[in-house]
């Protein structure tokens, strides 16, 4: 118990020196993080409850659009925003900034969340290929809808606001968005860290196992397979609104609806990392960073190339990621000991 | 004595097939009763009528004075009214000890509910049952590593944590061994008689049903041929015939 301590200290006080330790990668590592909370809300669909999600990126691109919109329009019109440059003409204030920013970041989380609801009460019945398809559609869907609506750019995009002037330069901009991402990924992990350890973790698992046994045995499972959607919708979104501010500019497609990247790099990092557990999608989302940075810097002009075949690598090699890998090794070390006596034991019955 | 389960007239078609044609049958509170018959006479088509996996064409079920052949499968549950299946279905991937947990009934089922812990009382409930079983040793392995057998006592003790008012068994000594038999039917003797579980089993062992059920029923082709105590059925000639094929 004190060691579990000792090392959530190391690594959160790891966290938030991390900015000064490494000055050049600041916005990188905030990327990172937000790659973690992906891959740890992915998993509570794709890995504990069995049900593989394509969908999610809808929240992130929700949440990116949620944030930036309400941003601007508490206090500028935002039709003029988008139309064109209008970051030039209305600046705002640090205080409308941050208030703006505040406010919108808790809307990407909630709205985000409530469409999870309504969209999972309409599709959580399904299962398997059916689902995983069906969810396929709504991130495409998104984003050409996203593309059709004037208000918001349309299929141009539009700028989130500019970090204001008259405080700090953009050094102060990416330590201030480090911190945010920062928390925002120590939130949604002490969150999850702790859902898993009550009715709700189990109940996933039950699902992942053996729906129709769960509802058998009078398990409500649409209550918590939306409620698991809700959940990865509000920390989904909230992500996808610090992604629209750090990167300043969304793109239907390219950077808020991403199925292409994002979509798919959240369902490769829990895999690579190991589905279905903790630890495993943080892992994952790290290495794979790690990875994939590699690769551009290295193989520029092959780096999808590499990435695909890393990921045939994992596929075969290590079905059950890094974690799993470890799991069937030490099963000891996650709380597995089996006495080999039990194991072969017969059942009698006297 | 009072009926628990009433079966009054039901009737489910799959297409042309006729899986069940006007069944009724009653079971009283506290008894054990057998369903037999060969293999494709319907009685399975029968139990997932009764626990709701599929709406019935005609007819009404009534469970403990609540009509529930409209009611969704976890509704039926809920009220305690359980069933374990011909293949076993566990939780292959969670230990013995988190299938039993995750079995138990929540004091409190509502959207609130959804993240409370699992009460640690429970842990010491699921020992003793799968001790009833004979499987605390197998406690701390996966489900899914046990055999075809272990996986069918653990689905019992399952059943048995959610403190059911009454289980339909589906055939809970195929695939056992030889050995283990007796001990199933002494414990489901137990199961009824200590823990006042009504049961409706389905079986083939005759030898088992004969031993069990206060009354039987038996059904061929989806309709009930014939019902009534071991001995009747033994000697009744539509159920001979039914199983060994009519001159």
């Amino acid at each position: 118990m004190n060691n579990k301590i000792i090392f959530y200290g190391l690594i959160v006080a790891f966290g938030l020196v991390v900015p000064f330790l490494f000055p050049a990668f600041k916005l990188q590592i905030s990327i990172m993080l937000i790659l973690i909370i992906l891959s740890l809300t992915w998993d509570v669909q794709g890995g504990q409850m069995g049900y593989n999600t394509f969908g999610n990126i809808l929240f992130f691109g929700l949440g990116m659009y949620i944030c930036s919109s309400f941003q601007i329009g508490l206090f500028f019109p935002l039709a003029e925003w988008t139309a064109s440059g209008g970051e030039k003409t209305f600046v705002h204030t640090p205080t409308q900034f941050f208030q703006g920013f505040a406010v919108g970041l808790v809307l990407s989380g909630i709205i985000p969340a409530l469409v999870a609801a309504l969209i999972g009460y309409g599709i959580l019945g399904l299962r398997g290929h059916y689902f995983a398809i069906c969810t396929l559609g709504l991130g495409i869907a998104a984003g050409e809808l996203a593309g059709g609506i004037e208000l918001v750019g349309a299929g141009q995009g539009m700028t989130s606001p500019p970090w204001p002037k008259g405080i700090g330069d953009t050094e102060l901009r990416s330590e201030f968005f480090y911190y945010i991402c920062f928390t925002l990924m120590v939130c949604t992990f002490l969150f999850l860290r702790w859902a898993y350890t009550t009715r709700f973790g189990l109940v996933l698992n039950a699902i992942r196992d053996n729906e129709d046994k769960a509802e058998a045995m009078g398990i409500n499972t649409m209550r918590y397979k939306i409620t698991g959607w809700v959940v990865s919708a509000f920390f989904v979104g909230m992500a996808g609104g610090l992604m629209g501010n750090m990167i300043g500019y969304i793109e239907p497609v390219e950077t808020a609806f991403a199925g292409r990247t994002f979509g798919v790099f959240m369902v490769l990092m829990a895999i690579l990392g190991g589905k279905g557990t903790l630890w495993g999608p943080v892992i994952g989302a790290v290495a794979f960073h790690i990875f994939k940075e590699g690769f551009w810097i290295f193989f520029l002009g092959w780096q999808y190339v590499a990435l695909g075949a890393l990921i045939v690598i994992v596929v075969i090699f290590f079905p059950e990621g890094i974690m799993g890998w470890f799991r069937e090794k030490y099963p000891e070390r996650f709380g597995e000991v089996i006495d080999e006596e039990d194991r072969k034991a017969e059942v009698k019955l006297n | 004595m009072t009926s628990i389960l009433a079966v009054d007239q039901v009737y489910k078609y799959f297409g042309g097939v006729k899986a069940n044609e006007n069944i009724s049958l009653n079971v009283e509170q506290g008894s054990i009763v057998g369903l037999i018959g060969p293999n494709g006479s319907g009685k399975t088509t029968l139990f997932n009528s009764i626990v709701g996996t599929h709406p019935i064409d005609k007819g009404s079920i009534q469970f403990d004075g609540k009509e529930v052949s409209t009611l969704p499968v976890p509704a039926v549950a809920k009220l305690g009214l359980l069933r374990t299946f011909q293949q076993t279905r566990i939780y292959s991937k969670l230990n013995c000890i988190d299938n039993m947990l995750i079995s138990a009934k929540p004091p409190k089922d509502n959207l609130f509910s959804v993240f409370t812990k699992i009460p640690l009382e429970l842990n010491e409930k699921a020992e003793i049952l799968l001790e009833f079983v004979g499987l605390y040793q197998k406690r701390k392995i996966r489900a899914g590593e046990l055999s075809f057998g272990q996986q069918k006592l653990l689905e019992l003790s399952m059943a048995l944590m959610n403190e059911p008012k009454m289980l339909l068994l589906d055939e809970p000594t195929a695939g056992i061994n030889p050995t283990l038999i007796n001990g199933i039917i002494d414990r489901l003797i137990k199961v009824n008689k200590d823990f006042g579980i009504t049961l409706l089993v389905i079986e083939h062992n005759m030898r088992v049903i004969m031993q069990l059920a206060q009354q039987i029923f038996c059904l061929a082709h989806g309709q009930l041929i014939a019902n009534g105590t071991p001995d009747e059925i033994k000697n009744d000639q539509r159920v001979i015939d039914a199983y060994l094929g009519a001159q």
